[in-house]
């Protein structure tokens, strides 16, 4: 291992050639300049390590330093936009680099070449895993943000009238998110002091059973709380999915649209909407 | 010890509970509401837990018990001011709490208390005109 | 080739051991569980469930074993964190676990709600117990989830 110390410097410019001639360079992500300083610092970490000890072990401290700077390459090409191929390709090039070193140096004992060059095979192949492995977190993290800023702009709360209120939701429900709307409706229920809550669910394109029970839950805490839900706006296919599901709505008051929901909380109001006088004479 | 205070507003009675109740004071209560309603011939009942945050599947069978306890002695229960949080959890704990009449506040759970009386005792109202008229 | 394998352990970063042997004792213990769930900013509802599923557990410690020991511990998972609760008593035990856990089950005059209503109020539910020695429950309620 010793002798790819040596060899740092013709490591790096073959593997920068690599890179640059490499078609799925982004240099509208990461400019050649900065590729090379990361590609160095990598090097110069990984060369390190491996005339310290080729065990690849990843897990043990020796390895830390390492892994700390890959994991740190990772996130950021996540968070930047590169596709996880271009990412694995970083370090794919990588390896290419150092067997193709390697084998210029140990070029007359074969036995020897064969096996340091599995031990750099080992090596490389576990850094991609954790590449790969890091480069995901880093994915999700920002999926979690998004997530996070979507269900907070997404359910309105609205007073249709004294007492009634309407919340309209749009968009896929799942679990997590039913969850918050019920929160919210019963928090709104008392904030307001309604004793109707009209949940809309004519922009939810299909639920599942979860969501489904999570629905009748909500309908039943209105109720415990002495107050009313109705469920307005389930589309024909949602209908068909809860039949098929087998789960029972019948003691929940559920209305084809919003205005009928309205309608019919007038009437359990015993409020009535009538047509004003028109004979009336304007001075 | 402890007693929740049992206020009295014509036919009806008034409770405030004001702290997370615990099993001795909730007994207590049960006992003390069930003796009022009798002495005072209350026909109503009003049970505010908005400042209870915890109820457990005893303290909901205590309900139950004084909800049922006071049917017996013709008089309606109601109970106000649940807070969501306790409502999802009762719902999840598996204690629907039927047959007790909830209501948002203090105010709507007097109107259904005074809706629920009127209902039943239309007998009595025309007695009480009756009465009237023989004192004229 | 060797995987690096990413281990999902649940790691205790606090814990508080409370002896329960009366009624006051149940109040503290559900205070405390209080306390910690809105240390780790922990939501209201889930708050309530957790309390809840405790206020059930130690009310069966009380009344079945006569009292025991709560550990109330912080708990983190990768980035998120928990309280655990774990019950331990040295009572008769349970002999049919399967039944106690279905609802309506009551060997006192309760709605024997307690054991499965706490199962579902938690993310994680775990019951030991052996006739004769006692039972050991373990609850676990994660901040947000």
């Amino acid at each position: 291992m010793q002798l790819l110390q040596k060899k740092k410097k013709n490591i790096l410019e073959l593997w920068m050639k690599n890179q640059l001639a490499d078609e799925g360079l982004r240099e509208d992500l990461i400019s050649n300049e900065d590729l090379r300083s990361q590609s160095e610092e990598l090097i110069n970490a990984l060369v390190g390590n491996l005339s310290l000890s080729s065990s690849p072990d990843l897990e043990s401290d020796e390895w830390g330093p390492v892994v700390e700077i890959l994991g740190g390459i990772a996130i950021t090409r996540a968070r930047q936009g590169f596709s996880p191929r271009e990412t694995g390709n970083f370090l794919f090039s990588l390896k290419e680099a150092l067997l193709v070193v390697l084998q210029q140096e140990i070029s007359n004992d074969p036995q020897s070449l064969f096996e340091e060059s599995l031990k750099i095979n080992r090596i490389m192949d576990n850094l991609s895993v954790v590449t790969f492995e890091t480069f995901i977190k880093g994915r999700e993290e920002v999926i979690l943000r998004q997530t996070d800023e979507i269900a907070e702009i997404s359910t309105p709360v609205i007073r249709l009238w004294e007492g009634i209120l309407a919340l309209p939701i749009i968009g896929t429900l799942d679990s997590a998110r039913t969850q918050v709307v019920m929160e919210n409706l019963l928090q709104e229920i008392v904030s307001t002091g309604s004793s109707i809550a009209i949940l809309d669910i004519s922009g939810v394109p299909a639920v599942d059973s979860l969501v489904a029970q999570h629905l009748m839950k909500t309908v039943s805490a209105t109720r415990l709380m002495g107050a009313e839900c109705i469920i307005s706006g389930i589309r024909p296919e949602i209908a068909q999915t809860v039949v098929h599901l087998g789960i029972d709505l019948s003691n929940i008051i559920t209305k084809s649209t919003l205005a009928s929901a309205l309608a019919y909380s007038f009437k359990i109001m015993k409020l009535e909407v009538k047509k004003a006088n028109s004979l009336q004479v304007i001075k | 010890m402890d007693k929740i205070p049992i206020l009295r507003m014509g036919p009806f009675l008034l409770v405030t509970i004001q702290v997370d109740l615990y099993d001795r004071l909730a007994l207590n209560l049960e006992a003390d509401l069930v003796q009022t309603v009798n002495k005072t011939n209350a026909k109503g009942v009003l049970i505010d837990i908005s400042a209870v945050s915890i109820v457990d599947s005893f303290m909901g069978r205590i309900i139950g018990n004084i909800a049922g306890m006071c049917k017996i002695l013709d008089a309606e229960t109601v109970v106000v001011g649940m807070q969501p949080a306790v409502a999802i959890t009762l719902i999840e704990l598996g204690l629907p709490l039927k047959g007790v009449h909830t209501a948002l506040d203090v105010e709507k759970g007097m109107t259904m208390l005074r809706s629920m009386i009127d209902l039943g005792t239309d007998d009595d109202d025309q007695e009480g005109s009756e009465d009237d008229h023989i004192i004229d | 080739m060797m995987i690096r394998k990413v281990a999902k352990m649940i790691i205790s970063l606090t814990k508080d051991s409370i002896s329960v042997q009366k009624e006051q004792d149940a109040v503290f213990l559900k205070n405390r569980v209080k306390e910690i769930a809105v240390k780790i900013k922990m939501g209201l509802v889930n708050q309530t469930r957790l309390i809840t599923a405790a206020s059930e557990l130690v009310r069966n410690m009380l009344r079945y074993a006569n009292g025991g020991v709560c550990l109330i511990e912080v708990v983190s998972s990768g980035r998120i964190n928990g309280v655990r609760v774990t019950f331990v008593d040295k009572g008769p035990g349970i002999a049919d676990i399967a039944q106690a856990m279905r609802d309506g089950f009551s060997t006192g005059k309760s709605l024997g709600l307690g054991l499965p209503g706490a199962k579902r109020l938690v993310n994680e539910f775990n019951i030991e117990s052996k006739v004769g020695e006692g039972t050991k429950v373990t609850i676990l309620k994660w901040a947000n989830g």
